[in-house]
């Protein structure tokens, strides 16, 4: 099967403007006869849901929380980057469009990411229309803060808590859509499969947390904004429910999937404390800021930071990196980290930690500047280690993050299955091998607010949809394989907890496809985790029944398609014989150990598809075409 | 550290509950609160009990999905600080903790420690939002909001909807929580348009709920994991009144 990325002729400033002239329209009388299905209520599928239900539309939104306002995008820190140059300093939709491209190593899709730079400054509109209160100077005009990856300031931000209100913000536009009965609300509901009809998307499998009943829902499209798996590393700074279901269900049932290698591993984290550690607690780039980041010149330097004087102290990225100093990007910032812990010279139980010290910016600015700008942030580290960062530097270490990869999607965020859209992380499409801090949030709502609302329209437009009821053979098919999974998994009564076995998935993904990966370790892992799933099959135990809510039944679901998922991961990192981004092949790197490209073979988006459990998928590449952006050495220094 | 756990057990919503005992063994000062409940919990399962259920997700403090009453207080002990940002350290060697779902007629409780908490999307739902449609902005500099009225709007959007709250108020008062919304749009230019019937239509909202009025008893500030201010109810109160004999809109 070719993959057809649709991407619009022309120039690429004028592309999204054509295609949206192009682009077929449903009448307005016409949209409240179009069923949509949103899953997930994050800043896509909150952004989605209200603003397709603004336009007419029928929309049923599903989320596993018992609020839509609980989503992860809430726990985004830093915040969210818009070409709006209201700084003054040279920032344009070009720069933000070439600084994604080379943030993402250049293996991300031109004309996406020129649209997402496009549609970023209409976002800090609505959201100020929608009254999430960014941070303001005393003139009244918003204010900026920089990020990795960028020599402009075009972070907007609220506090330490952007994510929070723009989840806020978006959810409070659906709310509003429900109080108007534009939008039916599913809480506690989880999608546990995809229902596809005559080739097209045309429902879900949910199951009721509360109740334990297993149901389709049928729509005319189906859009899942459904998030990253960065939780198949077990730590991650992902909320604990996160997981993969929804887009690996899709991907069984045909969905390709792109890019799973590229799982973003992000510098500043706190380290981990302890084996009954459950997930690890991110600390926002943008205390890189004003902080610096140094380890001892000297190997296995016991003695505490303020007895080790600045001739013997290591400022490693302002040494290698010169012009973006502490401010590089993720992937080479957690590298570098993890570099000078490999060396012996980590801080803190373990070795495995860098300080990240604030000790000259509260010199020159004074405590309560620092205050002002991270109070929260540095409130919330001590809450956790019981150290005060404003007398002692913090300790970090990088930790899983984001994920790149995940359905491939077309320029219309499409993917190859007729009517089933995808956006925010839980699609491929706009950060390559690596994002950029504050884009996270800048994609999701630029898929919500203002693609998907065209392009859905689009497909709607081009007809051919037939009538689809909860009593076809495919949706009845699905809901029985879902309820004989489930009555599978409580019919095993092994010994071992599901924790368990996704704490031991988690250990093999981190060490063999994890910050650095190569050949050996890969197929290592790709032996491994067979025999691991095969005994989780075998001995998982979990109490209770399906009838009621049971948390260890949806941990055990979810555990048991990471379990599949993370076979896909290996893959994707073993066919990719190059170094980019956050995929670092230790074959592939330079002699001062920058990662390597190699564009002659490489240059492609792998998506890939599914041939059952354990089975080796099928590859299919998309060339990325480089027509704007010239392919270069991807350098800081 | 061992501790003596006495946790509310409840395994439906019309079941009986009843406080059930369990002993900890070598909990570490550095795990959170519900770090080590996942270590009951994963000692239960493995010994073919039912775990405990409790809500919890981003374990950042940000997400407001944990919630319970440790030792008779919404959160536990520390001010300022949801029960997943709660250390072990807090506690001591030998101590007794008491864990219990939020009580309030508003929030029934679903199994053990989960509460329904859907009756606060309801009350959003009647007028916390600015109606403006996607598209429909202007540049966002185009309003100059003064330092000062964006940061007071922002202390009160720092909600994050625990309900925490509501389970320290003698009254199960919801008022702190749709005071914080009121608040937070009342404080910016973009909330005015809709300023009085909003407090108006979120007040009937949360009566309608079976949450109770306000005395004035400021135990929901005190419990509120975001220091959100009870200045912000008297906000509400003056709006609502002013929505009552017509002087806005």
């Amino acid at each position: 099967m070719a993959l057809n990325s649709n991407i619009p002729d022309g120039p690429i400033q004028q592309k999204w403007d054509k295609h949206r002239a192009e682009l077929k329209l449903v009448n307005p009388a016409n949209k409240r006869k179009y069923n949509v299905i949103v899953v997930g209520t994050g800043l896509a599928g909150a952004s989605a849901a209200a603003t397709l239900a603004e336009l007419g539309y029928n929309v049923s939104a599903f989320t596993y929380h018992d609020s839509a306002r609980r989503a992860h995008s809430i726990a985004a820190q830093g915040g969210i980057n818009a070409a709006k140059n209201y700084q003054n300093d040279g920032d344009s939709v070009w720069r933000l469009f070439y600084d994604t491209i080379k943030g993402g190593d250049f293996r991300a899709r031109e004309s996406n990411v020129y649209r997402l730079a496009q549609v970023s400054t209409s976002i800090i509109d609505q959201c100020v229309a929608q009254g999430v209160p960014f941070a303001r100077e005393y003139g009244g005009y918003l204010s900026n803060r920089s990020f990795g990856g960028a020599q402009v300031s075009r972070t907007f931000y609220a506090r330490g808590q952007t994510g929070q209100q723009l989840l806020i913000g978006a959810y409070q536009a659906l709310q509003r859509q429900v109080g108007l009965g534009k939008v039916k609300l599913h809480n506690k509901q989880e999608m546990m499969d995809l229902i596809v009809v005559d080739g097209r998307a045309r429902g879900i499998v949910t199951r009721d947390m509360v109740t334990g009943k297993v149901q389709s829902h049928m729509a005319d499209a189906v859009v899942l904004a459904t998030g990253g798996y960065g939780n198949v590393f077990y730590l991650s700074t992902n909320a604990m429910a996160c997981n993969v279901t929804a887009t690996y269900r899709a991907h069984k049932r045909g969905a390709f999937f792109a890019n799973p290698c590229y799982t973003q591993i992000h510098p500043t984290c706190i380290p981990q404390s302890g084996d009954y550690q459950s997930k690890l607690t991110l600390m926002s780039e943008s205390l890189r800021n004003d902080g610096r980041i140094w380890v001892p010149k000297q190997k296995g330097d016991t003695r505490s930071p303020d007895q080790i004087p600045e001739t013997e102290r290591d400022y490693y990225l302002e040494r290698k990196y010169p012009s973006f100093g502490n401010l590089s990007p993720r992937d080479i910032a957690s590298r570098a980290a993890k570099e000078v812990c490999d060396e012996g010279r980590g801080v803190g139980p373990g070795g495995l930690g860098v300080y990240l010290d604030f000790s000259d910016a509260i010199r020159r600015l004074g405590e309560k500047t620092i205050a002002d700008r991270y109070g929260n942030l540095f409130e919330m580290y001590e809450r956790i280690t019981g150290e005060n960062p404003y007398k002692v530097p913090m300790r970090i270490y990088p930790a899983v993050h984001y994920t790149m990869g995940g359905l491939w999607v077309d320029y219309n965020l499409m993917s190859n299955v007729p009517g089933l859209f995808v956006l925010g992380e839980a699609n491929f499409s706009d950060h390559g091998a690596n994002r950029l801090g504050a884009s996270a949030l800048m994609q999701g709502l630029a898929d919500g607010y203002f693609v998907i609302p065209y392009t859905i329209g689009g497909y709607f437009a081009n007809g051919g949809l037939q009538a689809v009821g909860n009593d076809s053979q495919e949706a009845r098919t699905a809901v029985q394989e879902s309820e004989q999974k489930i009555a599978a998994l409580l019919a095993l009564n092994g010994k071992r907890s599901p924790t368990s076995f996704h704490r031991e998935l988690g250990k093999i993904m981190w060490d063999k496809c994890g910050m650095a990966r190569n050949e050996q370790g890969l197929k290592e892992a790709l032996k491994r985790i067979p025999e691991l799933r095969e005994e989780f099959w075998q001995n998982v135990k979990i109490p209770g029944s399906g009838a009621e809510l049971n948390q260890s039944l949806e941990l055990g679901l979810r555990v048991a398609d990471f379990l599949e998922f993370a076979e896909l991961m290996c893959f994707d990192a073993l066919q990719r014989n190059e170094s980019c981004g956050g995929h670092f092949r230790e074959e592939y790197q330079t002699e001062d150990g920058e990662a390597k490209r190699n564009d002659d073979e490489y240059c492609y988006a792998a998506a890939w598809e599914y041939n059952g459990v354990g089975a080796t998928p099928t590859l299919h590449k998309e060339d990325l075409s480089f027509d704007n952006v010239k392919l270069a050495t991807r350098s800081y220094k | 550290m061992n501790l003596r756990l006495h946790i509310w057990r409840q395994s439906g919503p019309d079941a009986q509950g009843m406080l059930k005992t369990y002993d900890v063994q070598n909990v570490s000062e550095h795990m959170s609160f519900l770090e080590m409940l996942d270590v009951l919990n994963e000692d239960l399962l493995t010994k073919g009990e039912i775990p405990v259920a409790f809500d919890h997700d981003c374990r950042e403090g940000i997400c407001g999905t944990c919630g319970m009453v440790i030792n008779g207080r919404p959160h536990g002990p520390l001010v300022r600080t949801t029960a997943c940002q709660l250390h072990m350290r807090t506690f001591k060697d030998g101590d007794e903790i008491y864990i219990e779902p939020w009580r309030a007629r508003a929030f029934p409780v679903m199994r053990d420690l989960i509460v329904d908490r859907g009756s606060f999307d309801r009350i959003i739902q009647k007028g916390g939002f600015v109606s403006v449609n996607t598209g429909n902005a202007q540049d966002g500099n185009a309003i100059p909001i003064s330092k000062k009225d964006a940061d007071r709007a922002m202390d009160a959007a720092a909600c994050i909807g625990c309900g925490a709250c509501v389970a320290a108020c003698p009254n199960s008062s919801a008022m702190l929580f749709t005071a914080a919304k009121v608040g937070h749009l009342g404080s910016l230019p973009q909330g005015q348009t809709e300023r009085s019937t909003r407090a108006m239509n979120m007040v009937l909202q949360m009566d309608a709920e079976g949450f109770g009025a306000c005395t004035n008893h400021y135990e929901c500030e005190a419990a509120c994991p975001k220091g959100i201010s009870a200045e912000f109810i008297a906000q509400m109160n003056k709006d609502f009144v002013a929505s009552a004999f017509g002087g806005r809109d």
